[in-house]
């Protein structure tokens, strides 16, 4: 669960990134989040995932509290937080299955864990022919696959994803959306940052808008008819 | 951590070796120039330090007795200097060598000529262990009855104490400013590897790895090179040794340097070596990874 209490954050002090957020997503939701470029949406990602810590207010994700959170427990709180990125942030270097096997070794898997879990993953996004192949080889939608593959293969109750599609042609952002959706409906909570309207109306979810660091809409009735 | 991952953990760290192998060497070069200095440097003070303790040992203390004693009391006083803590060893000297000794030092002045032995009196040759004691021993020396007079050279104690100090403090002092520099290029090295990877470290620290997690491979990254470094400079300081102490011994007809032979150094040479080596690589990479994980 992901429950943000009056939270506000100053970057530095005056200017006003988010100034009293309050929202929560219950374990296993869907929701969008939407809002103008620099209404405060990354940030709201970054304390989610503990690189940033609140300026006053509560953050609690998944049963830690980030506005107090110690160093040495955040790798655990990011474990059960996947993060998907615009940029994907492969590792280039390494094929579609060692860049899955590396996510998971970083926290400690087993080889046998490991060969288990890949295969099962790149079956679920799609990507079960490519796994020999380099990011580099792949489409700007099997990328953003592999990425959602690496959020989810360490078995994170929570996927977080940032413009997942702000890359991708309207087709391949459809794919991808219904990807999202499916591993939703096997009981991840899905929070999904965009800027595509057309997506957002055709899913019918739960829109969260954000406008100068403020909640201005948060329910399931279509937010841009109003 | 399980053991499974200390595996991988090991092998990612020398596949870090291999992957900048242009920097690894560069850094197992400097890590062996420094610890060939430091190396070259400890054995030189070493002997050096031999030589002074062999001179100081020339440095004697004269104990007289009183000349009312018979000779073999005089002789009984030696267990009681001997057994105090700081003599190296005493020896008795009687009055009929004194006169002996002294004659053959003035030979051919005649001014002495009517010397006898009653003139002189019985003595103790006295060597001490340690010559910064020297005033406390010797008035241990002179409050032993039957002693009545010591004659002592503060100067020449001081002396060989401060060539001593001296040699102590410059050897610290060299071998603590190429250990520093051996420590910044290990930990150049390393930041260079973690810059390579910070990619993968970020991606690390996104799907929650541990910071030791992540930490670890570098590590054993530095201390293998330190390792590798370390075990090089070990063995060419035992053969530059050896050439060294040859060479000079063909030079040296008159044995004025005697070097002690390596294998009585190789204990602490093993040690040094060895400690100055895991040092270098493991604080290296330490202290680099510590600055790059707080980005
Ligand atoms: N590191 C930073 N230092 C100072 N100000 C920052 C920093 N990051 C973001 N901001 C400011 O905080 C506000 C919110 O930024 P944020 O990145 O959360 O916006 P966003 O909604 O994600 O925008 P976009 O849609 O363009 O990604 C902006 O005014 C931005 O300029
Ligand atoms: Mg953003």
């Amino acid at each position: 669960m992901i429950e943000f209490s009056n939270v506000t954050k100053s970057y530095t002090v005056g200017t006003h990134a988010l100034r009293g957020i309050t929202m929560q997503i219950e374990d296993g939701d869907f929701a969008f989040l939407v809002g103008p470029s620099g209404s405060g949406k990354s940030t709201i990602i970054k304390l989610i995932t503990g690189e940033l810590k609140p300026t006053s207010g509560t953050v609690h994700v998944n049963g830690y509290s980030l506005e107090r959170i110690r160093e040495r427990e955040i790798p655990y709180l990011r474990r059960t937080v996947g993060v998907v990125f615009q940029d994907f942030r492969l590792i280039e270097t390494k094929t579609v299955y060692e860049n899955l096997a590396f996510a998971m070794r970083a926290i400690g898997a087993r080889e046998q864990e490991i060969r288990d879990r890949v295969p099962y993953i790149l079956n679920l996004v799609g990507l079960e022919n490519k796994s020999r192949r380099h990011p580099t080889e792949l489409s700007g939608g099997e990328q953003q696959r592999l990425a959602i593959a690496r959020a989810l293969v360490n078995n994170p109750s929570t996927i977080i994803a940032d413009e997942p599609t702000g890359n991708l042609d309207p087709a391949r952002s459809l794919e991808i959306m219904n990807l999202l959706q499916e591993i939703n409906n096997l009981g991840t909570t899905m929070l999904v940052v965009t800027h595509e309207r057309d997506l957002v109306e055709r899913f019918g979810k739960r829109v969260i808008a954000i406008n100068e660091g403020l909640v201005v809409h948060d329910g399931m009735d279509g937010y841009y008819r109003a | 951590m399980k053991v499974t991952n200390l595996g991988y953990l090991i092998k990612e760290g020398i596949r870090g070796i291999f992957l900048h192998g242009f920097m690894s060497v560069a850094a197992v070069v400097v890590t062996v120039a420094c610890l060939l200095i430091v190396g070259s440097f400890s054995c030189l003070v070493y002997n050096v330090n031999i030589l002074v303790e062999d001179l100081n040992k020339t440095n004697e203390i004269l104990a007289y007795v009183d000349s009312e004693l018979s000779d073999a009391e005089a002789r009984s006083i030696g267990t009681k200097i001997n057994i105090l803590e700081n003599v190296y060893k005493a020896e008795f000297r009687s009055r009929e060598v004194a006169l002996e000794e002294f004659v053959a030092d003035h030979e051919g002045d005649t001014a002495f000529g009517g010397l006898t032995a009653t003139d002189f009196r019985h003595r103790f040759v006295v060597v001490l262990e340690d010559n910064e004691l020297m005033a406390q021993t010797v008035a241990q020396i002179e409050a032993i009855p039957g002693i009545v007079k010591v004659n002592a050279s503060f100067e020449m104690a001081e002396g060989f104490i401060t060539i001593q100090n001296v040699l102590h403090i410059a050897s610290v002092a060299v071998i603590g400013i190429l250990l520093v520099v051996s420590l910044l290029i290990i930990s150049n090295t390393v930041k260079l590897a973690m810059y390579d990877r910070k990619d993968e470290i970020s991606i690390m620290k996104m799907v929650g790895a541990t910071n030791g997690f992540i930490r670890l491979p570098f590590v054993v990254e530095g201390f293998v090179l330190g390792m590798v470094g370390a075990i090089i400079s070990f063995f060419l300081e035992w053969g530059m040794y050896n050439l060294l102490v040859k060479r000079l011994a063909e030079v040296d007809t008159l044995k004025l340097f005697s070097f002690v032979p390596f294998t009585q150094l190789l204990a602490p040479m093993v040690a040094t070596f060895v400690a100055a080596g895991l040092f270098v690589g493991v604080v290296g990479s330490w202290t680099s990874i510590r600055k790059f994980m707080d980005v």
